[in-house]
């Protein structure tokens, strides 16, 4: 369904991602791993359209979104949670939600702001706070929720794990787990690389703005250049 | 009273503050753009249409609140949006360089005199609670009154006032979310237009008379305002608005005893902008400013 082709993006002219070659298809689990500076957030940056690329081409669904902007991605089933627990700090949990669904007109937004709630108990109890009264890992729980409330067929997720504990992490892949077990696929951006890999299908590895290693998510976590570079061993 | 003018022209300053981070300095000169457009629509539509001098006034209202809607929109276009990814300070010389623009285009069509706004409300002084106040003043604090609770539905209770608040957050974010920012900028301009030609019309009925100059003062005072109550702050404005208001009512009362005749009322001014030094020294977050740290 996500078909990126040549894809280059730059930072005031200082390239930061060149020749990228990517797909994801409908329902897949992907993960990209890669040192800092790799080019890995880049990259979803310039997916979801808060970049213009410098060349290459993006195709979701067989239609090129390569010049479209961010906002008119959103309803071609394209979704990123952003790094850093991007929530909107001084809005209430439930309103946040409320512009996860910003788009929608559909009867269907009380079912899945229930879903939402159901898959993240404490954000329904916290729906009335100001969501940066939140903890880090409620604030991740709640980016999350907030991209499922557009329905996407495709989820962008940015470093989920950053900055958590490991039980939160934890909490936090067993849902992405099942949100991709819903048939939404999944593009997944992570420095905690083992976790990452064990949750996906395949794998890409980024060195330098470039794809350095690619192919099945097992074989990548039992190659020994992966397993040196990426896993501490 | 003329506190709640000060504070209809400080939210355009602060809702285009609190979205791009841009100070509008033309803003003011949209709120005179108000007061005109409305004096030639009834000098226009008055003897044309006969119309009652309520009625007459509400027309001429609706007109100018076009107007400045138009120009505040126009403003944003070729202005301020091909500035949007340019340093704060080009932005700002080119808000100083647009509010020059508008004032001598306005020279130009409405020349360089005074012109007389008609009294078109019955004026007598009434006595309400112990105060004399007249029938225009009452019309200008219910209308102020009505336009801020008409502002804050919008903003907190409707799907276009929760993006907004989004935008003003995260513009990038709020793309995520779908939200067109180019649109959530149009409409700010357009909201705070509208507000200043209400506040247009207000002040050249509250004094009869304007002037293609008149915008100039006003704006840095309802500026002044914005800071005051915290800029890019909603409640913030109509609070610092209004307390302005009061702190040059009382300023300008009193000046004379406290300097024993040495100074008079005309040095009115001089509080709004001790006020702003004050402001900005100790406070520069304003009175219901958020910590600047939020603001990152």
């Amino acid at each position: 369904m996500l078909e990126v082709r040549g894809l280059a993006l730059a930072y005031d002219g200082i390239a930061a991602v060149r020749e990228l070659d990517l797909d994801v298809a409908a329902g897949e689990r992907v993960a990209v791993i890669g040192a800092n500076g790799a080019g890995k957030s880049t990259t979803l940056k310039g997916l979801a359209g808060l970049m213009h690329p410098r060349a290459g081409s993006i195709r979701l669904n067989g239609e090129d979104i390569t010049r479209q902007p961010a906002h008119e991605r959103v309803c071609r089933g394209l979704s990123l949670v952003p790094e850093g627990r991007g929530v909107f700090a001084r809005l209430t949990v439930a309103e946040n939600l409320d512009m996860g669904a910003y788009l929608r007109v559909d009867p269907g937004i009380e079912g899945d702001l229930d879903r939402c709630y159901s898959m993240f108990p404490r954000l329904h109890e916290r729906r009335r706070q100001l969501a940066g009264t939140l903890s880090g890992g409620e604030q991740q729980m709640l980016a999350i929720a907030r991209a499922l409330m557009s329905r996407p067929s495709l989820l962008l997720l940015d470093e989920p794990s950053m900055g958590l504990a490991p039980q939160v992490t934890t909490r936090i892949f067993e849902a992405i787990a099942d949100i991709s077990a819903g048939g939404v696929a999944i593009l997944l951006v992570e420095q905690n690389a083992r976790a990452a890999l064990e949750l996906s299908s395949r794998g890409y590895v980024l060195e330098g703005g470039r794809v350095a290693l690619a192919g099945d998510a097992r074989d990548l976590l039992a190659s020994s250049a992966v397993r040196r570079a990426y896993l501490g061993e | 009273m003329l506190g709640s003018i000060y504070a209809l022209v400080a939210l355009g300053y602060t809702m285009v503050y609190g979205i791009l981070g841009l100070i509008n300095f033309a803003h003011g000169e949209v709120v005179m753009v108000g007061a005109l457009v409305a004096i030639t629509a009834i000098g226009v539509l008055g003897p044309a249409t006969g119309l009652p001098g309520p009625l007459l006034l509400l027309v001429a209202l609706g007109v100018s609140v076009l107007a400045c809607m138009l120009l505040g929109a126009l403003l944003e276009r070729v202005a301020y949006r091909p500035l949007r990814e340019a340093p704060r300070l080009t932005a700002l010389i080119t808000a100083i360089g647009m509010s020059i623009v508008i004032q001598n285009l306005a020279m130009l069509a409405w020349g360089r005199q005074y012109l007389s706004f008609p009294a078109l409300l019955p004026n007598e002084p009434m006595i309400l609670l112990g105060a004399t106040v007249t029938g225009t003043q009452l019309i200008i604090v219910a209308l102020t009154a009505l336009a801020m609770v008409v502002l804050m539905g919008l903003v907190n209770r409707t799907r276009l006032g929760r993006a907004m608040r989004a935008t003003a957050q995260s513009p990038a974010l709020a793309s995520l979310m779908g939200v067109n920012v180019d649109r959530i900028v149009v409409v700010t301009f357009l909201v705070g237009s509208a507000l200043a030609a209400l506040a247009g019309v207000m002040v050249a009925g509250y004094y009869g008379q304007a002037h293609y100059h008149m915008g100039f003062m006003l704006g840095l005072k309802a500026f002044t305002a914005a800071v005051l109550g915290g800029i890019g702050n909603i409640p913030g404005a109509m609070v610092g608005g209004l307390a302005l208001g009061v702190i040059e009512s009382l300023g300008a009362g009193y000046i004379g005893a406290l300097t024993g005749g040495f100074l008079g009322s005309h040095y009115q001014d001089v509080f709004a902008f001790a006020v702003l030094v004050l402001v900005l020294v100790f406070r520069p977050s304003g009175l219901l400013g958020e910590r600047v740290a939020d603001r990152a």
